[in-house]
């Protein structure tokens, strides 16, 4: 694969999958900046879960490449990925219930992840003003010892995030961040993920229009597996092809 | 109040292992029942038994770490056991076959049962078992090095559940066939008999027996505190995590593979050293006592005790098989059914086996009755509200 370096932070080229012939996602092309916050919007079906799963190492692509600060990603194993920088939140809320806020954090610390690490982590100073600081981002600061699944669905999906936060990646990539919240927690989640976007660059894919009009730097729009489109909100609401596919019903 | 953990981060190795009041006590009850009430209330053949059920009890401990916490079903633990049950008995045998006392075999100075077999020859895999420590470090370190490498690759290739818990039961089995078939190396399908002395200590009489029941307590102890440490950092809420959140787990940045046998090899260790004091205690091994059946028996203890408790896994091993012992003396034929029953019944009714019935109603009542609040259980209340 000969891909030049790049000075965007991820660098997506001619990147295609196919289950069985179909192609999920077809020879895509997309740059990320550093401290860009991109929105993949799209119908069901347009691959965008799928993009994240193949940046993340979840999927095997067919063809293609992904340049994560020009380190090619995709013969990577899912692990060594988030250790490269890159960090993943699942559509539905994937936190440790049985486990409290704190510890839930606390897994995530990105310090000691080998077995004899893991034997010998402390919870020291270091460790517990960091988790502090990302529990008073995520507004869970009250609920640290709280078991995670007596949380409500929009703290779990901050919890989700929170986890992420800990591990200080460079680039996170969100599945549908504010599924299920109420407005006031879209508001918040809103607000978080502002703050989070200047010391790092956010992929979100999102359904709801007036959420990703209020947060996009720049929205590509995805349909069968191929980009349709790709702009400023503006640019794409102006877009014929996209109100065809997308924004007309 | 909520701040509270973070004030105190970790603990103290002494805080961890005793974390919270029920643990010294349930900690100390044991202690009493094996130190004091068993010695004193069992006849020297009794107390024998309960010794011998204590060494099942290693194997169920690992259970509960490598089953119960991080969710890997293992139906071969019968093949560790055996591991250090079968070094042992080599080391044992060798000491028993000295020339003189073999000087009416062909070849003196073998193992008679490898003399009955026209084996002319000590095998080469006999030889470090001639020397105690050797045979001692063999008992630690053969059943890590077997575990790690009959399940790395499966695991680097996450196969996990039903399909890994059928593999381990197929190593059992093959183990068992590989004894029983090199009957000139391992003494067949009648295991290795006739041990009498340790380092020319006659293990036979009922004094030393005695000190190996006290011995084996001590180990058990060792083990508990071992694994409870174990489960006291953060490799244990990882264990726990990946159990039920595998992906999650993975995308933390955690190579899962390498926990995973961690603790399967952690399961073997245990289940080793239950073996070789088994060995010590009985006199004898054969390949009847770590086959599929016995390694199948190890998991229905674990169950009934407690599968996410280790002092639980204690009790589930010396209540079951007293309960055989008694049952099949009186009851030869009728016992298998109501041994079939009672597991059904346990997984029905208790999923948290014995331990359960102590963690969730006994030990609620007994606050409620002292009226001790338990700090834990009002703010769950509280925080499901909000």
């Amino acid at each position: 694969m000969a891909t030049t370096n790049t000075d965007y932070l991820l660098a997506i080229e001619d990147l295609t999958v196919s289950f069985d012939g179909f192609k999920a996602v077809d020879a895509v092309n997309l740059y990320v900046d550093q401290g860009e916050l991109r929105v993949i919007i799209g119908p069901n079906g347009a691959g965008k879960t799928t993009i994240l799963d193949l940046i993340c190492g979840k999927t095997k692509s067919t063809e293609g490449s992904i340049k994560f600060k020009n380190q090619e990603l995709t013969n990577m194993r899912e692990h060594q990925i988030v250790r490269a920088g890159v960090g993943r939140k699942f559509q539905t809320p994937s936190i440790y219930e049985n486990l409290t806020v704190l510890e839930n954090l606390e897994i995530s610390y990105p310090w000691g992840r080998t077995v004899f690490g893991s034997l010998k982590f402390k919870r020291d100073e270091k460790v517990q003003a960091r988790i502090d600081k990302v529990a008073e981002q995520i507004y869970l600061t009250d609920q640290l010892d709280m078991e995670a699944e007596f949380l409500s669905h929009g703290q779990k999906q901050w919890l989700e995030i929170g986890m992420l936060l800990v591990q200080e990646p460079e680039l996170i990539l969100l599945d549908e961040p504010v599924a299920g919240m109420s407005f006031k927690e879209r508001e918040a989640t809103a607000a978080l993920l502002k703050e989070i976007v200047k010391e790092r660059s956010v992929i979100i894919i999102e359904h709801d229009m007036e959420f990703v009009a209020r947060i996009a730097n720049r929205v590509t729009v995805l349909h069968m597996g191929k980009i349709l489109a790709d702009g400023t909100m503006e640019e794409i609401q102006s877009n014929e092809k996209v109100k065809e596919v997308y924004l007309g019903h | 109040m909520t701040t509270n953990s973070l004030k105190q981060p970790g603990g103290g190795l002494l805080d961890r292992l005793f974390s919270g009041r029920s643990s010294i006590l349930s900690y100390t009850v044991l202690a009493i029942i094996l130190f004091l009430v068993l010695p004193n209330l069992l006849s020297a053949f009794r107390l024998n038994m309960a010794g011998k059920y204590l060494c099942y009890a290693f194997a169920c401990i690992g259970l509960v770490l490598c089953w119960g916490h991080a969710g890997i079903l293992s139906l071969g633990q019968g093949l560790f056991f055996g591991i250090g049950g079968y070094s042992m008995a080599m080391f044992l045998k060798l000491e028993a076959s000295d020339p003189e006392s073999t000087s009416i075999q062909s070849t003196p100075g073998i193992p008679d049962f490898m003399d009955w077999n026209q084996v002319t020859e000590l095998p080469w895999f006999w030889y470090p078992y001639k020397s105690f420590p050797l045979t001692v470090a063999l008992i630690l370190t053969l059943p890590v090095i077997i575990s790690c490498i009959l399940c790395f690759f499966y695991f680097k290739g996450r196969v996990t559940g039903v399909v890994f818990a059928i593999i381990t039961q197929s190593m059992v089995a093959c183990s068992w066939y590989f004894i029983v078939g090199n009957q000139g190396y391992f003494g067949g399908i009648n295991g290795i008999t006739d041990l009498k002395t340790l380092n020319g200590w006659d293990i036979r009489t009922e004094s030393a027996q005695k000190i190996l029941y006290f011995v084996t307590c001590i180990c058990l102890f060792g083990c508990l505190f071992l694994s409870k440490w174990v489960l006291s950092t953060r490799l244990g809420r990882v264990l726990a995590a990946q159990r039920d959140k595998e992906e999650r787990v993975r995308f933390s940045g955690y190579n899962l593979t390498s926990f995973r046998v961690f603790i399967f090899a952690f399961a073997a260790l245990l289940a080793s050293i239950g073996g070789a004091l088994f060995t010590l205690q009985v006199g004898f091994m054969s390949p009847n006592l770590i086959g599929v059946v016995p390694s199948i028996d190890l998991i229905i203890y674990t169950a009934v005790g407690g599968r996410l408790c280790t002092v639980g896994a204690v009790y589930g091993a010396l209540l079951i098989n007293t309960a055989k012992t008694m049952f099949s003396e009186a009851y030869p034929t009728v016992w298998v059914f109501i041994y079939g029953a009672l597991f059904i019944l346990i997984v029905l009714a208790l999923p948290k086996g014995l331990a359960g019935v102590w963690t969730d109603h006994v030990r609620l009542w007994i606050r409620s009755l002292l009226k001790l609040d338990s700090p834990a259980k009002p703010k769950k209340i509280k925080s499901q509200t909000t």
